[in-house]
């Protein structure tokens, strides 16, 4: 399975803005409990949409800059990110068929 | 859509009430189905700390949830994770429609549960998730050293708030009377932080803010002044409701949805029960779900003893 690799502050703008691939970046820390929910469904959609959308997590505890750039104030908060723009947004823990379905609409289908 | 499952026991919802019945469904070689829409734990899902669980001195409320789904799981329980979106009877069983597929059951247990009441003001849908929060464990920590502010005035709002102070520099606690429902334990904490304010006999009416929460409009009730509070986030603690409202013609309830069961937790539908929140009297505790969901098993499981020769 696809594990989304850390991105951090430091590497954040070459691994997700300067991406030529719509990127899905999912916010989170260990101490949230809905978090470590989204993070299994996270690497399932990872392996689905191999080659079409590259998935990355950003611990929000480490990297505080990147929260704060992109006004995150709750997690899990899933970024997609298409060209270097923020182009949808989930926030809070949704059903697998949801992200499915937000995540077809910003992406070209397969 | 694809072909119908057959369970001996399916069970809706789980939170502490469903993952006790799937162990009990499970371990008395059941085949057992648990169907959850969010996340395995419920409400304890979003619980830092859980100290009043017999047995257990301090647990964290995610873990507790995926414990109990693990010990479920180890004597065979299934889990899938669907929206139910309607029920069916038919020659003596129940059907689940879900957005994942259709299940029959031999016997069915809701414990649905309950979901978190939202102020309804002005606001609170524009803002929720940039300052508006339902859960602290979840969202405190992006208020380091800035004012929040907590309404509600049960253990929910005194457990959640005291979380709060970890972070923030000023939690004021907004609540609609003159006294707190929460339990002795809690008020003694949460009047001896000193960061929590109390602001009594005041509701919000209205929160204000560009892109996030900045200002909260207040109403004291007792003397209908009007006031505003700047705070960087609300966290609503205001009670809950039973996630029942799709089963209304199914099963009866009383007005606020909660479902009639006996002392076996069972309903008048034979063959459906209910237990935890979703149902009569409830307690409202974790020991007391995890309780009520292992007699609904028991029970469940001799009703198909006694009903399908099996």
């Amino acid at each position: 399975m696809a594990k989304p690799k850390e991105v951090t502050d430091t590497n954040f703008e070459q691994e997700v803005l300067k991406n030529t691939k719509p990127v899905l970046v999912d916010f989170w820390a260990p101490w949230c409990g809905p978090c470590r929910m989204v993070a299994p469904i996270v690497e399932e959609l990872a392996d689905e949409y191999a080659g079409r959308v590259e998935f990355v997590k950003l611990n929000t505890d480490d990297n505080p800059n990147t929260a704060v750039t992109y006004g995150i104030r709750s997690i899990p908060t899933l970024l997609v990110f298409k060209e270097g723009k923020p182009v949808g947004q989930i926030i809070g823990f949704r059903p697998k068929s949801d992200l499915k379905q937000r995540l077809d609409a910003v992406v070209t289908p397969a | 859509m694809t072909e119908e499952k057959h369970y001996d026991i399916v069970i809706i919802g789980a939170g502490p009430a469903g993952l006790a019945a799937g162990l009990y469904a499970a371990r008395a070689r059941r085949s057992t189905l648990l169907i959850e829409r969010n996340v395995t734990g419920g409400q304890i899902a979003l619980t830092s700390i859980i100290e009043n669980y017999p047995g257990i001195e301090e647990v964290d409320g995610f873990e507790l949830g995926q414990t109990m789904q693990r010990q479920a799981q180890k004597y065979g329980m299934e889990v899938a994770y669907a929206n139910v979106t309607s029920l069916e009877r038919r020659e003596g069983v129940h059907v689940v429609h879900t957005t994942e597929g259709d299940f029959s059951a031999k016997a069915l247990i809701i414990t649905g549960g309950a979901d978190y009441n939202k102020l309804g003001v002005p606001g609170e849908e524009r803002l929720t998730g940039k300052g508006v929060s339902y859960c602290a464990t979840c969202d405190a920590a992006f208020f380091k050293d800035q004012v929040v502010a907590v309404v509600g005035g049960g253990d929910a709002a005194m457990d959640e708030g005291l979380f709060v102070t970890r972070y923030a520099s000023k939690v004021y606690v907004i609540h609609r009377r003159e006294e707190l429902r929460a339990s002795a334990i809690l008020k003694e904490r949460a009047f001896a932080e000193p960061k929590m304010e109390f602001i009594w006999n005041t509701v919000v009416t209205e929160i204000e803010g560009a892109d996030a929460v900045e200002r909260l409009k207040l109403h004291n009730v007792v003397t209908s002044e009007d006031s505003t509070l700047d705070a960087a986030a609300i966290f609503i603690f205001i009670g809950h409701h039973p996630n029942s409202e799709y089963l209304r013609s199914y099963v009866k309830m009383d007005e606020g949805g909660h479902i009639y069961v006996n002392d076996w937790m069972e309903t008048e539908v034979p063959g459906l029960f209910a237990a935890g929140d979703i149902r009569v009297n409830s307690a409202r505790q974790v020991v007391s779900a995890a309780g009520d969901g292992a007699t609904a098993a028991i029970r469940a499981d001799h009703y198909i003893t006694d009903h399908f020769q099996g």
